[in-house]
């Protein structure tokens, strides 16, 4: 019996076997008959596919490869690649005319990733904080201001406790901190909520600051010349330092404001702040400092420095874009008129539900800044040394701003006799740029560096190199070597290195008019 | 968790392990620069911390190095899920055609004189 069986069975197979690609064929007695004898192991028709170990699974490695090329296809784009919105130029003939001479002084090979040397416009975000802001982008999405359940407890939990940190690196009370969009909102809210707030009697109508301040406070304080406020732009030193005997004459009973940056953004000189503050504090003028490019990175304390108001940004810190920090002083207190109105959060002075994320990420780069500033500024100013000693050993290079009071991460330098947008086009391998990224749109030399009292070819001729806590020794080294062959390159092409280097004075040239 | 049951052993022990731990992760990070930092960060902090004899602050900073480790596993996986091109300073500039595009341009131009 079994042997007839396996008979029939080898039998219908190879049949089966013959006739697969066309059944239709079959006798259907004896594949009826095999069937009849073993169902399951002839019949291969059902709606239910077999299940295999890897069907249901996800490959991890081949997922991420897979991932990693299609994000590859989206990055590596070349300036002369890229047509720049609202023209049809690309974006190489957008930086410079001088593109196509340049073509051959950039390097493209396999890595092409330029280094960034650009940290006083922005800084990457710390995987430290990245890994304290994941789990408020995934689980705790409550609203920090529910107060009425768990979601609302936990996210406001986190928010308090980043308040802390932010108020333990400048040493303030948690009380004292209101979160902001950024330095930006956080000038403005101070600038404008103090002057209107004061400015309300009609008593105290006016302002001081300094011609090298940010554009935002500037452009506030504009605004508020419109409204009927006087502003004082005081000039600064060419060391870019503020003349402490003119801003003592400058305040007058009536000034409510003294607005003055801490670190400046172009040329990183920092300014003499607890001078500033005693003298604000003994005429009885409230002091504000925009502290942007400050705080995390040089020691402040707002007591000792007697500040009253005070801007923070976190994307300065290797924190999330999008998130800033005003400190307002509660004693003597200082009251702001608020400019965004609403639901009442952070003590009425900024309405509207806080980003638990960002707020978290943010206290998060408060505290490693705090934990880490000695490390990071030893190694920042031993990056810095070497970075501007190399720089300064090529002939006509000049440091712009003070060289004793600067802080080393913002290394500004003139290159004579180059133009600054073309050697930043010659160094594409390198992310750099000639002054602050809200003018580096426009060809317009940096106001600061004129407000120096630079000439406009100095100012058009300089570069920022801007060091971070994850700048290497290798980067700079690539940097010096790119800078000192390129300039000279430049220079090369220069009609008038060619008449420097021939000992003719370029003022005593008559430029024929044409 | 795997990490802490890999730490036996006497103190010393278990530092070198942490510290070996520590830097095998950090070589795993994607970008160059965050990798580079992570290296440089614990090397740096290991050396400061060498002659720790404090029981109680030896164990802090060992927590510390655990949660550190923990954080750096999950960002690696990140970093390599959300990898770029590389830098130029990276090295791998052979100054060969990557075959994507035909944009290398030679410094040295031959054939004009």
């Amino acid at each position: 019996m079994p042997t007839m069986h396996a008979n029939t069975l080898r039998q219908a197979s190879r049949f089966c076997l013959k006739q697969s690609s066309s059944t239709t064929g079959v006798s259907r007695t004896s594949v009826a008959r095999v069937a009849g004898i073993s169902s399951q192991t002839t019949s291969r028709r059902g709606y239910v596919s077999a299940t295999k170990k890897d069907n249901a699974q996800v490959n991890v490695d081949t997922a991420i490869r897979a991932d990693q090329k299609a994000f590859f296809a989206e990055t590596g784009k070349l300036p002369e690649k890229t047509i720049v919105p609202g023209t049809d130029v690309n974006a190489d003939a957008m930086m410079s005319p001088m593109a196509g001479v340049l073509k051959q002084a950039t390097v493209m090979d396999e890595g092409e990733r330029p280094i960034y040397l650009d940290m006083q416009a922005t800084t990457p975000l710390d995987p430290r904080v990245l890994d304290a802001m994941l789990p408020y982008y995934s689980g705790l999405y409550g609203n920090p201001h529910s107060r009425t359940h768990a979601y609302g407890w936990e996210t406001d939990k986190g928010i308090e406790e980043s308040r802390e940190h932010i108020a333990n690196l400048i040493g303030a009370d948690p009380k004292e901190i209101i979160f902001t969009s950024g330095a930006t909102e956080s000038n403005n809210m101070s600038v404008k909520g103090v002057a209107r707030f004061f400015g309300r009697g009609g008593k105290k109508n006016h302002i001081i600051t300094t011609q090298t301040e940010h554009k935002c406070v500037l452009d506030s304080c504009r605004h508020l010349q419109d409204e009927g406020f006087e502003v004082t732009y005081l000039p600064v030193l060419s060391t870019g330092l503020v003349d402490m005997a003119q801003l003592e004459a400058a305040i007058r009973p009536e000034t409510c404001l003294v607005s003055i940056m801490s670190v400046n953004n172009e040329i990183g000189v920092i300014q003499p702040l607890e001078e500033i503050g005693k003298l604000c504090r003994s005429k009885k003028v409230f002091f504000h400092t925009d502290g942007a490019q400050a705080v995390g990175k040089i020691p402040m304390d707002v007591n000792k420095m007697q500040i009253d108001l005070m801007s923070i940004s976190s994307h300065k810190i290797y924190g999330p874009k999008g998130m800033g920090a005003c400190y307002i002083r509660r004693r003597p207190r200082v009251r702001i008129d608020p400019i965004i109105s609403g639901g009442g959060q952070e003590r009425g002075l900024r309405s509207g539900t806080l980003a638990p994320a960002l707020v978290v990420g943010f206290g998060e780069a408060c505290r490693i800044a705090k934990e880490e500033m000695d490390y990071d500024s030893k190694r920042i100013k031993m990056l810095s040394d070497r970075l501007l000693s190399g720089l300064l050993s090529l002939e006509h290079t000049t440091q712009n701003g003070d060289p004793n009071h600067f802080y080393p991460g913002c290394v500004n330098v003139s290159f004579a006799y180059v133009e600054g947008e073309s050697l930043l086009m010659a160094l594409k391998d390198i992310a750099l740029s000639s002054g602050s990224a809200c003018t580096s749109a426009s060809l317009e030399p940096s106001y600061v560096l004129r407000a120096l009292g630079s000439s406009d070819e100095s100012a058009h001729s300089s570069i920022r190199f801007g060091i971070g806590r994850f700048t290497t020794e290798s980067e700079i080294d690539y940097v010096l070597k790119a800078v000192k062959e390129r300039v000279t390159f430049l220079r090369e092409l220069s009609p008038l290195w060619e008449l420097v280097q021939e000992g003719v004075a370029l003022d005593s040239i008559q430029w024929s008019q044409h | 968790m795997s990490v802490s049951s890999a730490l036996k052993g006497d103190a010393g022990q278990q530092a070198r392990s942490l510290y070996r731990q520590l830097l095998r992760q950090g070589e795993q990070f994607a970008a160059y620069n965050f990798r580079e930092y992570a290296k440089r960060r614990t090397r740096d902090a290991f050396r400061e911390h060498k002659g720790v004899q404090d029981e109680r602050q030896r164990q802090e900073l060992m927590q510390k190095g655990l949660k550190d480790l923990q954080s750096m596993k999950r960002q690696t996986v990140v970093s390599q899920f959300f990898q770029l091109d590389r830098l130029v300073v990276e090295g791998g500039k052979s100054g060969k055609q990557g075959g994507r595009r035909n944009d290398i341009v030679r410094q040295k131009d031959t054939g004009w004189d």
